[in-house]
């Protein structure tokens, strides 16, 4: 057998009351696809972290190529061979490419030549990008893009990738992957972390499954199902979302020829959307991202103003309330970005569940905060929807994405809202959680709520939706019943090519 | 009322002279908020400059080593900031307006025995028959060292941050300290550095006021320079060379209302005393009402605590 890569012999690492990782033993070999698979907080992260010098293993052993290999910092890391693209892009915004790029290697050439290497690296391996562009118009695709260039450039022996796929269209994954392939064949190993086994089965050929930061199995993902992935990283069988077929009731939301200017610089104005959905329906909403879903969920949500016809809630004209009229009528919102948006980060569970549930919930009376209510709705929330916290005094900061997403998910589930609607509801959270909160966006719909899902993961939409709409350049194309669609038709939706008026021929 | 007796050449060449101190400040705090850090204690580094430039100045005679003392002492001022908010982790604001006070009170009962001395007088340099020039001579060639060490500090900021690996590093810490904590950089001793540069600058600003500019000590002496100079750096956008058009807009002010007064031409001089910061106020809401420009001149991390994760 010949020496692999990268071993790891025995590695432990203690946090103050937490076991992050114990005795984890695996090897990468040369040319090899290798995933690491396993829940939220089973470890991953801080695993990578220490194969790339962030943080130091308190025992076991990594071997390079049979040689030993204690990284202190990054640029040992890099300098070694090994190069990382983050699960949160380590980008600055208001920096242009070049200078992203030259920001993350150890002796960068001038910028120039940086550029013109850019182009060619970009070029190379079908990645186009446009080194003088501000980050901050990129798209999350085109940001990622970055990542990958900006580790290439370093001609890296080992790739490790941390959840790459999140913020992927089909289309943009397709790309990522043969680019991944293409490395495989130059001989690069990858050490890919994703949830979406669909994924791993078509790209890795050995995976490590870790639970609790210890090594549970191994597998060779070609050879088994997704389900059975998802099992042995869960500990136990899963349980798959099912919704009884359910009559739609009367009109709760509609939406008639609404425009919008975005708010943001980087935003894409809403032009012309209408929509409808029932009672018991659930509406999925995809599109690649930055094509208008904040300003969407913005716009129904309140945050955005509207002329008041242009969004009807039971008939009623909503469209001139701000977000905390429509929250008393029942038009409750998640927004996709959990830290800062649905939650504030360093306030407890409890006040955010406060800032939210103050007025269905009553948690406020006579302007005086109750605290005790406050307090047992959050700790609902943290129980119903199986949280993990030590508890509702916790800042939400604290919390890992999926426990906070849990959290905020099921803080609006719970208010018993007419009509929800939620913007990427599992992103960036694990397999059994993903299944529990479609369950429970499943469980609103058929207890007479109308629910809108707006999302990119196509698998979810077509999972729990029963109609199907797309969001492009922030026109809404004319929804479709999710039975029945095929993926192609999905991909013309999604490109604009289908407005709604004609049928795509089979 | 006589606006000929103003003489366009000595109002440039003296509005330099006014606006050295605030412009040494500003770009020192320019380098700290780029680095993502909000030093509010300019005013009292500057002070704490001032005093304990002028005190090595007249004890050693010489006002070169005083200058140097201020340097010293601004920036020995400044790592009680950078304790305090990179060390402690104690909040930005709170902790600036603390060195703010402290040393306006620190400054006083160190300069207690200075007040009322002359300092060693700082000459100006000698570029020989350059400054005899008409017009050019006086407003290039006339000044003191400072006038043109400012100037050249200027420069080399705006070249170091947008043509060094440093300055980038520095760019991308105060963009977002999180990517740049990913990517291996320190993001605490950046901003150490950064914070000591600021106060290094504010000091030699205040030792300017204090020796060449009034020339003398007094109790309070910086009267809101270092406030000015703050405002200075959101009205140029965190760009070095508009703190430069900046400075000497403010100085410009400042020289022509004592110019307009000698020249009988009455304005309360608290008119024209506000004028800087109600300029300041009036750029601020014209920046904030374009969403575009703000997002894109702040450091994106400005104000903000760094917490290592992980």
């Amino acid at each position: 057998m010949t020496t692999p890569l990268l071993s790891l012999q025995g590695l432990t690492k203690v946090y103050p009351g937490v076991v992050a990782n114990k005795d984890v033993t695996f090897d990468i070999g040369e040319g090899e696809v290798h995933a690491l698979l396993g829940e939220n907080g089973a470890g991953k992260s801080t695993l990578v972290k220490a194969i790339y010098g962030l943080i130091r293993p308190n025992e076991g052993t990594m071997l390079w190529r049979g040689q030993p290999y204690a990284p202190n910092a990054p640029a040992q890391a890099r300098a070694t061979g090994v190069a990382m693209v983050f699960q949160h892009f380590s980008l600055f915004d208001a920096m242009d490419v070049a200078e992203n790029v030259a920001l993350g290697m150890d002796n960068p050439p001038p910028i120039r030549e940086l550029a013109a290497r850019i182009t060619e690296v970009s070029n190379n391996y079908g990645l186009p990008l446009d080194p003088s562009r501000m980050v901050g118009d990129l798209s999350a695709g085109e940001r990622q893009r970055v990542e990958i260039i900006r580790c290439l450039l370093q001609n890296p022996q080992l790739l490790i990738m941390d959840e790459p796929t999140s913020v992927l269209t089909p289309q943009e994954v397709e790309i990522l992957f043969r680019t991944l392939r293409q490395l495989r064949a130059e001989g690069r190993s990858i050490l890919y972390i994703s949830h979406k086994l669909e994924e791993i089965r078509s790209l890795c050929e050995n995976a490590t499954v870790l639970r609790l930061g210890k090594v549970v199995g191994r597998a060779d993902p070609r050879q088994e199902s997704a389900r059975s992935l998802a099992e042995m990283m869960v500990g136990q069988s899963l349980h798959t979302p099912s919704r009884p077929a359910a009559q739609p009731g009367k009109m709760l939301l509609q939406v008639t020829d609404l425009s919008v200017a975005s708010p943001s610089q980087f935003g894409t104005s809403l032009k012309g959307v209408s929509l409808s959905v029932r009672a018991g329906e659930i509406l999925g909403i995809g599109g690649v991202a930055g094509n208008g879903q904040d300003e969407l969920l913005g716009a129904l949500s309140g945050e955005i103003r509207a002329p008041a016809e242009a969004v009807r809630m039971a008939g009623e004209p909503v469209g001139h309330y701000g977000p905390n009229a429509r929250r008393a009528m029942g038009l409750l919102c998640a927004p996709e970005e959990r830290l800062g948006h649905a939650a504030a980060p360093d306030m407890s569970l409890t006040e955010n569940a406060l800032l939210t549930g103050a007025w269905r919930e009553k948690l406020v009376t006579r302007g005086f905060v109750s605290w005790g209510k406050a307090k047992g709705f959050a700790e609902k929330v943290i129980e119903r929807f199986d949280v993990r916290t030590p508890g509702p005094w916790v800042a939400a900061r604290a919390l890992s994405g999926g426990n906070l997403q849990k959290f905020v998910i099921g803080r609006e589930i719970l208010q018993r809202p007419s009509v929800l609607v939620v913007n990427q509801p599992t992103w960036g959270v694990d397999a059994s959680a993903a299944a529990s909160i479609r369950q429970a966006l499943l469980d609103l719909a058929q207890a007479g709520a109308a629910v809108v899902v707006i999302s990119q993961d196509l698998d979810e939409i077509l999972e729990v939706a029963d109609n199907f709409a797309a969001l492009n350049g922030g026109r809404l194309s004319a929804p479709r019943p999710v039975q029945g669609l095929t993926m192609d038709q999905i991909g013309l939706m999604l490109g604009g090519a289908e407005t709604g008026e004609t049928d795509v021929a089979a | 009322m006589d606006f000929g007796s103003i003489n366009p050449v000595v109002l440039i060449a003296s509005l330099m002279v006014a606006a050295t101190p605030i412009l040494l400040a500003a770009i020192g705090e320019l380098v700290v908020e780029k680095a993502g850090v909000l030093n509010l204690g300019v005013e009292g580094m500057m002070i704490v400059g001032a005093v304990a430039g002028f005190a090595a100045a007249v004890t050693t005679g010489s006002p070169i080593l005083g200058m140097l003392a201020a340097i010293i002492a601004g920036a020995a001022v400044s790592l009680i900031f950078a304790l305090l908010t990179q060390v402690l982790m104690a909040n930005q604001v709170a902790s600036g307006l603390a060195l703010t006070l402290f040393g306006l009170g620190f400054s006083a009962l160190l300069g207690q025995s200075y007040v009322g001395i002359v300092p060693p007088r700082t000459e100006k340099l000698d570029f020989g028959p350059l400054s005899d020039l008409p017009v050019v001579g006086r407003i290039l060639f006339g000044h003191d060292i400072l006038v043109y060490v400012s100037l050249f500090v200027v420069a080399g900021v705006w070249y170091w941050l947008n043509y060094t690996r440093g300055g980038r590093v520095l760019r991308a810490v105060g963009e977002n300290h999180d990517s740049a904590h990913a990517l291996g950089y320190k993001v605490k001793r950046v901003r150490i550095l950064a914070i000591l540069f600021g106060g290094a600058c504010a000091g030699l600003g205040g030792a300017y006021l204090s020796l060449v500019r009034v020339p003398q000590w007094t109790e309070g002496m910086t009267a809101g320079a270092g406030w000015i100079a703050l405002a200075l750096v959101v009205f140029a956008s965190w760009k070095p060379w508009r703190v430069l058009a900046g400075a000497y807009l403010f100085g410009g002010i400042m020289v022509l209302q004592l110019n307009l007064q000698a020249a009988g031409y009455r304005i309360p001089v608290e008119y024209l005393a506000m004028s800087p910061y109600i300029i300041t106020i009036l750029v601020l809401v014209v920046m904030s009402s374009n969403r575009t420009r703000r997002t894109l001149a702040a450091p994106g991390s400005l104000g903000r605590s760094f917490h290592a994760a992980g």
